[in-house]
């Protein structure tokens, strides 16, 4: 390249120093987006929860930490056990997954089709944008208060808790699902002789479904934040009341066995959603 | 069926761009008959693609009059069935269900669905992927799927928005001859918008020349090479003759062209 320039005399080019070269560094293991072997995957996976469990055993063993702040993973287990056989953990379990399944189902049956709403036609979302929009900034917690005052101390105002806290996201984020669609496909639906209301129902709706599943799945996590924290006012029963029981006495093995418990719960909704929404979503694989 | 498919009369469309009005079709008059192939081209700017959209009611003109077969056009409808260059399958409907959707609207039985869907699909080539999802398909198949879905609808016209624009070469030229060859089988008359010169003459009864900014028709010109038209036709003087003068033309209409 240079000799071929200097033979150009006229050329300016040639008057210019090389260009400094860069080194390709090795390749690593935070190589950007590039699949990792299967070996480093899974020790990386392990270690994600055997690294800190190992820390608990060691700080609990060696009572570095009192067992009235980190009680030992066996104390916690046997605790556990205890609940469990008492009948005690199913019912605290059972009522505070009611509540989840009664405040966020009910949150899914306005938001979904107020989100197809905001998302299908502009007067929908000229309409509702403005006024979801400024009330999903407010904290659901911050309406524990008024909601007792509304509507007493029992189920109702949980039940509201968990409804305010996810019906303004669920419903923001199936619009924004639902605007995904593209424009091309309904056009080419009412060319095929579809009126307004087939578009929504077979063209719509089919092509929103495996993103307003996803939107349920976040949500879905968001709602058993809020029903925790819902349960730690007066209650008397639930996985959040039980937590607030243990504190009095400070049974700290308690309150982790009934976190584990809360944890475990979690896990299976978020894998039991992901399942529907492989199967509805097959097509966009 | 009347003398005339499609007439647009004095149709004008104007849009506005940042709050300024502008003139995307000036005037334009255009009749298509029963059987006609017709390839309108033009250079970015022509508004091509705002006629097709004119024709297929998705926007409505300015001023003027577009009636298929005699009667206005107030909206979009199957008598004219309209393919895009690419991404208007539903992905979530098998091939078959793709090709079936304007039947299951019109409330066919299954049994007439499938009859009528299986001589399309063999007519496309598409028999053997019938159960198949739009991902699985090449490019070709999945353009195949949408003139299929559209002429099951039996058209008056079928539209093409630069149907093979996304295409790699070759099987641009295998679409370019199963179009003829779907144009002679069924009947259908076809409008279709192109940039490509070449694509035009070699499919096209009649070429129209669109000119840019605004677009109006400049020259509207019968393609006189025979029916049968093969790759060779490509490569035969009459051929080379009538592309590289409406190439010129093109040329000449676009805004700011260079001439050679």
């Amino acid at each position: 390249m240079k000799a071929a320039l200097a033979e150009r005399a006229a050329d300016v080019r040639a008057a210019w120093p090389p260009l400094p070269r860069r080194t390709r560094p090795q390749r690593t293991v935070l190589a950007i987006r590039t699949p990792l072997s299967r070996r480093t995957t899974t020790i990386l996976t392990v270690g994600s929860l055997a690294v800190p469990f190992a820390c608990w055993v060691v700080l609990s063993a060696t009572g570095a930490v009192p067992a009235t702040f980190l009680p030992s993973p066996g104390a916690v287990l046997s605790v556990g056990w205890e609940m469990a056989r008492s009948g005690e953990l199913a019912v605290d379990a059972w009522t505070t997954t009611r509540r989840v399944l009664e405040g966020f189902g009910l949150a899914v049956v306005v938001s979904v089709p107020l989100g197809i709403l905001m998302g299908t036609f502009h007067a929908g979302q000229a309409a509702f944008e403005p006024v979801i929009g400024l009330l999903r900034y407010l904290p659901a917690s911050a309406f524990i208060p008024l909601l007792i005052i509304w509507l007493g101390l029992g189920e109702p105002s949980k039940i509201a808790i968990l409804f305010i806290g996810t019906v303004f996201f669920n419903t923001l984020m199936t619009a924004d699902v639902v605007r995904g669609v593209p424009r091309a496909l309904i056009d080419v639906s009412y060319t095929l002789g579809a009126h307004r209301g087939e578009v929504l129902r077979k063209v719509v709706v089919p092509h929103s479904l495996p993103g307003i599943i996803d939107a349920i799945r976040v949500n879905a996590a968001a709602a058993w934040n809020f029903v925790v924290v819902a349960e730690l006012v007066n209650s008397t029963a639930g996985l959040g009341y039980r937590i607030v029981r243990a504190q009095r006495f400070l049974q700290t093995d308690k309150i982790f066995a009934v976190l584990v418990v809360i944890g475990v719960i979690g896990v299976t909704i978020d894998v039991a959603l992901r399942l529907v929404r492989t199967r509805v979503g097959r097509w966009a694989a | 069926m009347g003398r005339v498919t499609l007439e647009l009369v004095d149709v004008s469309m104007d849009y506005r761009l940042r709050g300024k009005e502008k003139r995307a079709l000036d005037s334009v008059n255009l009749t298509v008959s029963p059987r006609e192939f017709l390839c309108v081209v033009g250079a970015s700017g022509s508004g091509k693609s705002t006629l097709l959209s004119l024709v297929a009611g998705l926007t409505m003109p300015t001023s003027g009059q577009i009636t298929i077969e005699g009667h206005p056009i107030t909206g979009p409808g199957p008598d004219r069935g309209l393919v895009f260059q690419a991404g208007s399958l539903y992905p979530w409907r098998t091939v078959e269900r793709n090709v079936a959707f304007g039947l299951e609207l019109l409330g066919l039985d299954a049994a007439e669905r499938s009859r009528r869907v299986d001589w399309y699909l063999a007519e496309t080539g598409l028999a053997e992927v019938r159960r198949s999802l739009p991902r699985q398909l090449s490019g070709g198949q999945q353009q195949r799927v949408a003139i299929a879905r559209a002429l099951v609808c039996e058209p008056a016209v079928l539209l093409l928005d630069e149907p093979f624009g996304a295409l790699d070469v070759q099987t641009k030229e295998d679409m370019q001859l199963l179009i003829r060859q779907i144009w002679r089988d069924t009947g259908t008359t076809v409008l279709m918008v192109t940039h490509d010169v070449e694509e035009a003459v070699f499919l096209g009864t009649r070429v129209v020349v669109l000119a840019s900014e605004p677009g109006r028709v400049a020259a509207d010109l019968r393609i006189p090479l025979a029916e049968d038209r093969s790759l060779a036709t490509k490569r035969s003087p009459a051929f080379l003759e009538l592309r590289a003068s409406i190439e010129d033309m093109v040329r000449a209409q676009h805004r700011g062209g260079v001439t050679a």
